[in-house]
């Protein structure tokens, strides 16, 4: 893929990907973490490290349009690939609508998981903009949050979905 | 304590067979990673053995879904998701279907693919019994050219499978043959995202004339491999359901799983579970309103 990598070499290579539509080159070791290359080298801190083995959803970015957990993607495999933050869903200082509803129903509070959520959200919403308040359960279900007890995240995802289902 | 990536390899060839070129030059050298839902858990614990890591993640040679007329072809780096979502899957085999929409959550199922989950070879894996159930065949592929084996003699112990150390699973292929059944599908966990399970099923069954015609039924979690319970079926075959058949098929059941205590559960839980289960699906398979 990269030429930077032969079968003999363990040292640090060029992996290029976009980030929020902005082309970057990264010199980095394969086998990086993609969570590692964001919030160190690019200074994307918004993706958080909880767990760091794939349960709790706050490392959560969009890799070519699916939901991952940047914690268990090595940084070679974004070669090529489109990366989404949460940095990326703001137009400038023009909210998200999701980041709005999230704001208006008490979604946030200590905001580790909020990145996560909301990307798990918008996630949800780009495949099924009318869903279900199960549907939101389950597009969710990978993210967890130990402060809210989940009711206003999903009220905030359900009303995101309103408002743009009505606009 | 946390994997340093200084000490690690990563290669990515652009194609299966330089993929399989570099497993065949050195046997044993290479650990494949697709989706990395397992191995980069392991990695983030310190936990990984292998330092040399070949992607085969999102190889166009892996990730198709082939549709024949007498059976369904499936790349092993289809994921989860790719699963779930597919319309014949869906419709013909919903157990592998459903297992894939509760098998971690939406993240972990746009990167764990099926072939992975084949070669992890835990006992627990959500995907496995439906393979089992549905007499899946593996294609494996290596330098030395394609082979078809029977999934369900393919796990020899717990973590260990007849994979070659130069071999990849190529493709799971499935035969079109289940439309007249009940399909049963229940995982029991903490959760269904994320966790788990502490017992998943996954059966099929026919009962055209009264009679049981044809009944599998495969489990996870409750021996060092997925488990086929082909005692079971063969009591419950060519038998009317009834009270009597409910309880045999309870004991026979339990008789033949090897349960045993984790952090998960208890031996006498999932022994109990198994046998509600077992009932439940032939239950479900009497019932007045199931007719094929």
């Amino acid at each position: 893929m990269t030429e930077s990598f032969s079968s003999e070499d363990r040292a640090l290579g060029e992996v290029s990907f976009t980030v929020n539509g902005e082309l970057k080159t990264v010199h980095v070791y394969p086998m990086e973490r993609l969570l590692d290359t964001l919030r160190h080298q690019l200074g994307l801190t918004g993706a958080k490290e909880g767990c760091g083995e794939g349960e709790c959803g706050s490392c959560a970015v969009l890799l070519n349009g699916a939901l991952v957990n940047s914690c268990l993607v090595p940084v070679l495999q974004a070669q090529d690939a489109d990366v989404v933050t949460i940095e990326g869903l703001a137009a400038g200082p023009q909210l998200d609508r999701l980041q709005e509803a999230f704001l208006r129903c008490g979604g946030a509070q200590c905001g580790i998981c909020t990145p996560g959520m909301i990307l798990a959200a918008h996630h949800l919403l780009h495949r099924k903009p009318d869903p279900t308040m199960e549907e939101i359960r389950e597009g969710l279900s990978g993210n967890l949050c130990r402060c809210t007890g989940y009711i206003q995240i999903f009220e905030a995802v359900a009303e995101a979905a309103r408002r743009r289902t009505t606009s | 304590m946390r994997s340093n990536p200084t000490n690690y390899q990563l290669v990515a060839p652009d194609s299966l067979q330089a993929v399989l070129s570099l497993l065949a030059a050195e046997p044993d050298g290479w650990l494949p990673i697709a989706g990395g839902t397992d191995v980069m858990v392991q990695y983030a614990a310190g936990k990984l053995p292998a330092q040399r890591l070949v992607s085969i993640w999102n190889l166009p040679e892996l990730r198709h879904i082939e549709v024949l007329a007498d059976e369904i072809r499936i790349g092993a780096g289809c994921t989860y998701t790719d699963l779930r979502e597919h319309d014949l899957v869906q419709r013909e085999f919903s157990l592998l279907a459903r297992a894939a929409a509760w098998t971690g959550g939406i993240a972990n199922q746009n990167r764990g693919t099926l072939g992975g989950n084949i070669v992890n070879a835990s006992p627990a894996a959500d995907s496995l019994p439906a393979l089992l159930a549905y007499e899946a065949e593996l294609i494996l592929v290596s330098v030395r050219g394609e082979r078809r084996v029977s999934y369900k003699d393919f796990h020899t112990g717990y973590k260990k499978t007849k994979l070659a150390s130069d071999e990849l699973i190529r493709t799971v292929c499935l035969a079109r043959r289940f439309s007249g059944y009940l399909a049963y599908a229940r995982k029991v966990g903490a959760r269904n995202a994320q966790a788990v399970s502490k017992v998943c099923i996954a059966a099929l069954g026919r009962r055209p004339g009264g009679v049981v015609e044809d009944v599998r039924i495969a489990l996870g979690s409750v021996a060092p491999v997925p488990l086929r319970l082909a005692e079971t079926e063969r009591v419950a075959t060519g038998k009317p359901i009834d009270p009597l058949l409910l309880v045999l098929a309870r004991e026979t059941a339990i008789a033949e799983i090897q349960p045993i205590d984790d952090i998960r559960s208890t031996a006498n839980y999932r022994a109990e579970v198994v046998g509600n289960l077992v009932a439940e699906f032939l239950e479900k398979l009497g019932a007045d309103e199931y007719h094929t």
